[in-house]
């Protein structure tokens, strides 16, 4: 899997990724729910959008998909509110997984049971290291993180119990392949 | 080794006789909560998932209450209440609370404890992060996405990894210049906003049980803004009077052992606690009120799960009575029985609707308000630059509106002496 990486702070919390006053968008609807991908993550400051030098937008203009498919973050990711807005807005927008030191709970089971995208924990502080538009390779078989711009290996931790989870492609499927549900 | 309160509750929601803290478990749920933000598009995963015939576990367990975007003309965001409303009479949901009409509640985590939902012993979830209000009831009570919601609405199960739990110990009787707000951002700057990450937060300690129901939840509500999976109160004789008041349901009630295993254990002096605020843009971003003394506001506002119970009016009613207040101060009820309650309950022989009129403040009608900033319409929506002081939960950045607006987090007593100074203000300087 590979992707251009944005990287963002700690505590980037759900208000942050998708601002409150647009949850009102039908994710049903495919005209409309591309609106969570173009105001994702437009909740973040400025100054802290795309680091080390922040002012990037992760979307440009009018677009709703964004050239950034990983993103980096630092510890309690997804913090705040409950909103699965979150992680289905970063989906819309392109993101196939984040690597974060931390997650919060919320956060992480919306993105695991939704299957929206992979929420990878980083063994060690990884967003000092990188920066927005490098090249990225995940290896999910490995559980590292390759920098293709700086040649730099990152190690992630296991994903776990999430994994069959993940593998199946969110909750329901799971339940269902395990006999669950019909 | 002992169990946990909280351990002990979800065993029996397994199954089982022993949970340990790490184990995914499989829950069964007693009560499944969702609002007109995170309504809709559970039900749409929900009829997806389980195609033409889904079917509800069980339509009695399940509670719906119109809360977050009720009063304003955005489009989308009244079709959220339309589709909420269809749901429900198609499929015929007794429990549910629609706006314009007289069963209209406001804000779901204080209208589930005033309808009796919150029970001793069980296990609710919600489609809303401060879920863990609840746990003020001694029950297991913890916000989570839609999809899990819809999972739940099929099966009336779900998967939770058995959390650790950390004690805090509140010892001492509470001064009149504090209260609970105080002492929870007390620990969100202790253990900042992943402190409690996945874990259950106890709350202990003679100062807790000498707490109304409603400042009890006022500690456990904001558990989330520690990370907390849930925040839990033992019940008691509080407890039992305020659900058997209003529902006549049976219960259980758990306690931890005595040798049960904590994760970390707080203890605290309440009569050392001073006043306290969280500032821009964090809740864990804990001063001293005394340190921020004397910063310019344009705003207050006194309302939402976590400040606008009646105890919090009756808090702000001290400082409000008599007094104009020097900035726009709104006061937002949580729910239409506290609205109701602003009229009966008094302060010095006046109704506390009268004091705040009187005082100048904008009383809205029940609902989250601007509490998460909500569409542009918004009453008390944070505007500009705005610096706000509020008895809200929650302050990042654009939480309550613009995002170039500073919103500071404190208790009832705080905002109110605040407003009447129109710049942060001490509630010692007013007693
Ligand atoms: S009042 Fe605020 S914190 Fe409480 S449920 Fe409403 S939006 Fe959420």
């Amino acid at each position: 899997m590979k992707g251009k990486a944005y990287v963002l702070g700690n505590n980037i919390d759900t208000d942050q990724i998708i601002p409150a006053e647009h949850l009102v968008y039908s994710i049903d609807d495919e005209q409309e729910s591309k609106k969570y991908g173009h105001f994702a993550l437009s909740g973040v400051p400025m100054s802290q959008a795309g680091l080390p030098e922040g002012s990037t937008p992760f979307i440009e203009g009018d677009d709703w998909q964004s050239d950034f498919s990983i993103i980096i973050g630092g510890s309690n990711f997804g913090c705040g509110s409950s909103r699965e807005h979150a992680p289905f807005a970063l989906m819309k927008a392109g993101v196939v997984a984040i690597v974060a030191e931390s997650y919060a709970r919320i956060f992480y089971r919306n993105s695991v049971d939704g299957g929206f995208v992979i929420p990878y924990e980083s063994a060690d502080k990884i967003n000092d290291k990188i920066s927005t538009g490098d090249n990225l390779e995940l290896d999910l078989e490995f559980n590292v993180l390759r920098n293709l711009t700086r040649e730099e290996v990152y190690h992630l931790k296991p994903l776990g119990e999430a994994l069959p989870i993940i593998e199946a492609g969110g909750l329901f499927n799971y339940a269902r392949l395990s006999g669950m549900i019909s | 080794m002992g169990m946990t309160i909280t351990e002990k509750i979800l065993a029996k929601a397994s199954g089982r006789n022993k949970v340990e803290p790490g184990e995914n478990i499989w829950l069964d749920v007693d009560v499944l909560m969702t609002h007109d933000v995170c309504g809709p598009p559970t039900i749409s995963i929900w009829k997806n998932e389980f195609g033409k015939d889904a079917k509800i576990w069980d339509k009695n367990k399940l509670v719906i209450f119109p809360d977050h975007y009720i009063f304003t003309s955005n489009k989308h965001a009244n079709r959220n209440v339309d589709i909420l409303r269809e749901f429900a009479k198609e499929y015929d949901i007794e429990n549910y609370y629609d706006v314009g009409s007289e069963r209209y509640k406001g804000v779901c985590h204080i209208a589930l404890a005033e309808e009796g939902y919150n029970l001793p012993g069980t296990v609710l979830f919600g489609t809303d992060s401060h879920t863990c209000t609840s746990g003020a009831f001694g029950m297991f009570a913890t916000g989570v996405g839609n999809t899990d919601a819809a999972f739940i609405l099929g099966t009336g199960k779900i998967w939770e990894k058995v959390p650790e739990s950390m004690k805090f110990t509140f010892n001492g009787r509470l001064p009149d210049y504090l209260t609970a707000k105080d002492l929870i951002l007390q620990i969100l700057g202790d253990i900042t906003t992943d402190g409690a990450t996945y874990r259950a937060m106890e709350f202990d300690g003679e100062a807790v049980f000498n707490l109304s129901m409603n400042e009890r939840m006022t500690l456990t509500n904001m558990a989330i803004e520690a990370g907390g999976m849930s925040g839990i109160i033992k019940a008691d004789e509080i407890t039992g009077k305020y659900v058997k008041e209003r529902i006549d349901k049976s219960f259980e009630i758990f306690e931890s052992d005595n040798d049960a295993k904590y994760h970390s254990t707080y203890e605290y002096n309440v009569s050392e606690i001073e006043p306290l605020i969280a500032k821009p843009h964090s809740p864990d971003n804990r001063d001293l009120v005394r340190n921020a003394a004397g910063t310019p506001l344009t705003k207050c506002y006194i309302g939402s799960c976590t400040g606008g119970k009646i105890t919090d009016f009756l808090f702000a009613a001290k400082f409000l009575f008599r007094n104009k207040v020097k900035v726009p101060t709104f006061v937002v009820p949580a729910s239409t029985q506290v609205a109701k309650q602003l009229e009966i309950e008094t302060y010095n022989g006046i109704p506390l609707k009268e004091i705040f009129e009187k005082s100048g403040c904008i009383i809205a009608r029940s609902s989250c308000a601007a509490c998460l900033g909500g569409p542009d319409d918004t009453i008390g929506r944070a505007v500009d630059k705005d610096v706000v002081i509020s008895t809200t939960n929650r302050n990042f950045p654009g939480r309550m509106g613009s995002k170039k607006s500073e919103v500071y987090l404190a208790s009832p007593l705080t905002v109110a002496a605040s407003a009447v100074s129109g710049v942060i203000t001490d509630p010692r300087d007013f007693i």
